[in-house]
């Protein structure tokens, strides 16, 4: 089952042409990587899929569970079962963690037709899935990402996917700024999540993340376009020979 | 200056008509001509049947305002005001006014319906006859009596006057004299109402003050004139204002509260002033310029401003406390909100006379739109007031990038011993805060109301508790369509 199409997809930011017709489609319980170098569009991607008004999109369309995404909020696209590990997830000063969840896990709950949490449920929901990317009690009382170190407000970002159990997440440059024990507990609590019926895009430039995190299908993507589609090896390949391998192949 | 008058034709007519006959003896009259004299003040004490002595002072009052000028040095850009274009009296009960909520606007019904206003309130709120409404609200009358076996006074101030002469007489203008400011002269010249309230020696009182009798308050007019008394070891928390919206045809609004508090005493005095801000383009709007005081007169004494300003297109508003007695205590917690075109200059000022005096500064301004919101404070150490502390705190949160944020403080320290110390920061909702919040499912104008909220909370919290929820969601109320 069609989970995400994207047909055509054009997007700018200020004038500049980034995506140039995107194509891709994802099925439910797959785990896709989009690979490529620097300036390729990847983060983009990742941006225009959640609506982030930054972008523009100029044609194209993106279809999720059949849904015309285009048409939906930011805040309809997470509700929907839309989520994006931000790259560089922002602090909130005086928002704490806890208040923010809740204002979040409540948003999708009314969303679904599900009562509101109570406060002791919403407490032991926490504590649940804290455990799952081993983030601290301390980082849930701080304010959002406040004086989180890198890798803490990259697990902070998993922890959120594990509250609001996205059917789609988006990991954009997830592996960033992380050390190898925190790249593995941030892997392992993706992995943790997976479900049959949900869907991954992990957005990365190596290759290291992949060796935790398993992709189905890998694509590179390049000037704004997907040039070249395979299955895991395309990303070892990728690691061994650089991306000038596949300029070479374009004919650059 | 407009006025939004439906009396208006009436007023022309009569001004143009029986003016030149002076209107001296007329006190049948349900609303006076425009314009500012002795005559007009004489009528208005002689309309209110008060004693000569209160006479006296309006219009010492009213003389000493004729030497004044509108002050301007706040950061308000205040238009022209005709003090003689005003009706200076008005029997509000002769009011146009709608009969059922049929005829009330929609837009402020959804605003009563966002903020969770009972519909008894919103009945009173939006200009229905009071005492239709208390037919519904039985609890007044049980409250009185419940406060009248304890010896508190609780009534408006014209009751006061009559009921009790002494008390009146003793205490007003003790703490604002009428020669303080402009409109404090103003104010003292010609107030029509307001309240009154004395708590006796070592009463504690049992309620949150007008909590039950905030109805009444929708009616108390332009130039509201507010005292409260603590005697020794008394305590009482009062309640000021209300977070629905409050339709008033009158455009200029020069209040006075004055609190004495005397020895041990502790009075904790909340304020949510939610007055008509103007339309999105700046046009109408309230104009407030408060002048608000506490005397912390007796030793260990205690007083405590917090306000939550969302309203109003201009606000010039410095609830103070004059720290007399030794070891007495003042508190300030602020939260100003300005969207659009809303101006507010507001503040305090801690003036420390006794020894071991402490005061705490708690300022959080939000500017959205294009409003201008600054802090003006000023906290003043005398020569013989020893081991002074104060600690004020000036946070500044802007939304969007059209709107100004500015911080006045000002230290006036004449003692070494005192210790004095002074933060600020100024911080931004950004975009990216609002797009992450909304990625997670969290509306925008949800995601304001928490941040603004979290930001807010040290103040929120110092109110008491159905307040903090009703000012919670005024918050977001107030900044709705600010950002995006």
């Amino acid at each position: 089952m069609k989970l995400l199409e994207i047909n055509d997809l054009h997007a700018s930011i200020e004038g500049k042409e980034i995506l140039k017709g995107i194509n891709l489609e994802i099925n439910a319980g797959e785990l896709h990587a989009i690979m490529g170098p620097n300036g390729s569009g990847k983060s983009t991607l990742s941006s225009v899929l959640v609506g982030n008004p930054a972008y523009e999109v100029t044609r194209g369309t993106i279809r999720f569970n059949g849904k015309d995404v285009l048409a939906m909020s930011p805040e309809e696209r997470s509700r929907e079962g839309m989520f994006l590990s931000f790259q560089y997830p922002v602090e909130i000063p005086g928002v704490s963690m806890v208040n923010f969840m809740r204002a979040a896990v409540n948003e999708h709950r009314k969303h679904k037709g599900l009562p509101q949490l109570t406060a002791s449920e919403f407490l032991k929901l926490m504590r649940e899935k804290r455990a799952i990317v081993e983030l601290d009690n301390k980082l849930a009382n701080r304010s959002v990402n406040e004086g989180f170190s890198g890798g803490e407000k990259k697990r902070n970002e998993i922890f959120q996917m594990a509250m609001l159990e996205p059917t789609l997440s988006i990991l954009d440059e997830t592996d960033s700024g992380l050390d190898i024990d925190a790249l593995r507990i941030v892997a392992e609590g993706v992995n943790k999540l997976k479900t049959p019926e949900t869907s991954v895009i992990v957005i990365t430039h190596y290759q290291r993340l992949l060796d935790y995190i398993k992709p189905d299908i890998v694509h590179v993507l390049y000037k704004g376009r997907i040039v070249k589609t395979a299955g895991p090896e395309l990303a070892l390949e990728l690691e061994e020979k650089g991306y000038d391998w596949i300029k070479k192949e374009l004919g650059e | 200056m407009q006025i939004k008058d439906n009396n208006n034709e009436y007023v022309k007519t009569v001004a143009a008509s029986d003016y030149k006959y002076g209107f001296t003896t007329d006190i049948e009259t349900e609303i006076i001509p425009k314009g500012l004299n002795e005559d007009v003040i004489r009528l208005i004490s002689a309309k209110k049947g008060e004693p000569e002595w209160l006479l006296d002072f309006r219009l010492k009052a009213y003389r000493h305002w004729t030497t004044m000028t509108m002050p301007r040095w706040a950061h308000l850009d205040i238009p022209d005001i005709d003090f003689q274009d005003i009706s200076y009296y008005a029997n509000p009960l002769k009011k146009d006014r709608p009969k059922s909520m049929d005829e009330v606007d929609p837009e402020l019904i959804k605003t009563f319906n966002k903020l969770g206003i009972p519909l008894e309130e919103q009945m009173a709120l939006s200009g229905m006859a009071v005492d239709a409404v208390m037919d519904s609200v039985s609890v007044k009358t049980t409250f009185k009596e419940n406060l009248m076996e304890k010896g508190i006074i609780f009534c408006s101030i014209s009751e006061a006057v009559r009921e009790h002469p002494d008390l009146v007489k003793r205490y007003l203008g003790s703490v604002v004299s009428y020669t303080d400011n402009f409109f404090a002269a103003l104010n003292s010249a010609v107030f029509t109402d307001g309240s009154f309230v004395y708590i006796p020696k070592g009463v504690r009182c049992p309620m949150e003050l007008s909590t039950y009798f905030r109805i009444n308050a929708a009616e108390t007019g332009q130039f509201e004139r507010t005292l409260i008394v603590a005697d020794d070891d008394s305590y009482v928390s009062y309640l000021e204002g209300c977070t629905a919206p409050m339709r008033d045809s009158n455009q200029l609004h020069a209040a006075i509260v004055e609190i004495y508090v005397h020895d041990r005493a502790e009075v904790k005095y909340s304020t949510v002033q939610n007055w008509y801000p103007g339309d999105k383009e700046g046009k109408g709007g309230i104009y407030n310029f408060v002048t608000k005081r506490g005397l912390c007169k007796g030793e260990s004494s205690k007083l405590s401003w917090t306000q939550v300003e969302t309203g109003s297109a201009i606000t010039w508003k410095y609830p103070s406390c004059v720290l007399a007695g030794n070891n007495s205590q003042a508190e300030f917690y602020s939260v100003a909100v300005t969207n659009n075109y809303q101006q507010a200059d507001t503040g305090t000022k801690m003036i420390h006379l006794g020894s071991n005096t402490r005061s705490t500064i708690i300022s959080k301004g939000i500017s959205a739109g294009r409003s201008q919101n600054s802090y003006r404070g000023l906290v003043r150490v005398a020569e013989k007031a020893e081991n002074v502390r104060n600690y004020s705190q000036c946070d500044s949160l802007l939304l969007g990038d059209r709107c100004g944020a500015h911080t006045f403080p000002y230290m006036d320290i004449h003692n070494d011993t005192a210790v004095v110390e002074h933060e600020a920061t100024t911080s931004k909702i950004s975009e990216e805060q609002i797009f992450y919040c909304n990625q997670r499912g969290i509306a925008t104008e949800e995601a304001i109301g928490l941040i603004v909220n979290g930001y807010a909370r040290e103040v929120l919290n110092k109110l008491p508790m159905e307040f903090a929820v009703e000012a919670q969601k005024l918050l977001q109320v107030s900044l709705e369509g600010s950002v995006g």
